[in-house]
């Protein structure tokens, strides 16, 4: 499996992102990571993830600037040709305002910055993110966002639930998330969105590993391939 | 030529700095504040000199950019 992690000033958690990667990608060759300046992407890339942070400072509106960069074009094209993106946290946000994912992500109800482990209920295991996990299992995983109010329109929304795209929802909604909703997937199911950041618990010696399995279902999909 | 951007939360969607903004004004005496809804203000200088091009930029730009249509409404003035 050949994976990349974007990198915008302001990102943060993508060496967090490379290293889990590396851990199931099959071989030895160490996950790319690409400056948003690039235009193009290496060839033959299985996955990409666009990391969490506060790329741009979150300037005019969280992921605003960070999904114009140059690349992004070149991750938009990927994805349309049905490549597989993970957007985490700014990179849920970074995706739903390139339009590769539905909706916005507002700031959180209560208006404070949500730093800890959330209960995630996985609702799908049918893509290549979520299969390892058990259906309707409840996994920790920690949040870190300011901006994680998930917003949609009702129609949005109804197809969302309609077509099994919601991928995680939390167990106590922190944030004023629209039906409770963590994470979402694309129409072809190759787009993952979250809040939730499954790379920084990936280890026992980080105090868990409920993020490992998105990681192991992501390989289960790609290493052959 | 300059233009002002006017953003605002489409009808509908919750705004919570709104709703924190009208509670610090009753808590500071102001009373009968009803709703209060925040948006931003964004200014721009064009070297376009016509109008009628100039707006049609300013409102790709605001397609484009400096607005997330799927939660906000737009409006542009030329001044």
């Amino acid at each position: 499996m050949r994976a990349a992690v974007i990198q915008f000033p302001g990102s943060n958690c993508d060496r967090d992102m490379a290293v889990a990667m590396d851990r199931v990608s099959g071989h030895n060759k160490p996950t790319q990571l690409i400056w948003h300046k690039e235009s193009t992407l290496p060839d033959g890339l299985d996955i990409i993830a666009i990391p969490g942070g506060f790329s741009f400072g979150d300037y005019l509106r969280c992921g605003a600037i960070a999904a114009r960069s140059p690349i992004m074009r070149s991750v938009v094209d990927f994805a349309n040709k049905g490549g597989f993106v993970l957007g985490v946290c700014n990179g849920f946000q970074v995706l739903t305002e390139s339009g590769l994912l539905p909706g916005a992500l507002m700031r959180n109800a209560n208006l404070k910055f949500i730093c800890k482990d959330a209960g995630l209920r996985v609702e799908t295991t049918d893509s290549v993110f979520t299969s390892a996990y058990k259906k309707g299992a409840v996994v920790n995983v920690p949040v870190a966002h300011h901006d994680g109010n998930y917003n949609a329109d009702p129609e949005t929304l109804k197809k969302l639930v309609g077509d099994d795209r919601i991928a995680f929802r939390y167990a106590e909604n922190p944030n004023g998330s629209m039906d409770d909703i963590a994470g979402i997937l694309s129409d072809n199911r190759r787009v993952l969105g979250m809040m939730p950041h499954p790379e920084r618990l990936n280890d026992p010696q980080l105090g868990g590993t409920d993020g490992s399995k998105l990681f192991e279902s992501i390989a289960s999909a790609l290493v052959s391939a | 030529m300059k233009a002002r951007v006017h953003v605002t939360l489409k009808a509908g969607v919750l705004d919570p700095q709104g709703a924190a903004v009208r509670h610090s004004l009753g808590a500071l005496g102001f009373e009968g504040v009803e709703r209060v809804r925040q948006g931003k203000v964004i200014e721009l200088e064009l070297a376009e000199t016509d109008a009628a091009k100039a707006e049609a930029s300013v409102k790709d730009m605001c397609e484009k950019l400096l607005s997330n249509t799927v939660i906000e409404n737009y409006t542009v003035e030329i001044l």
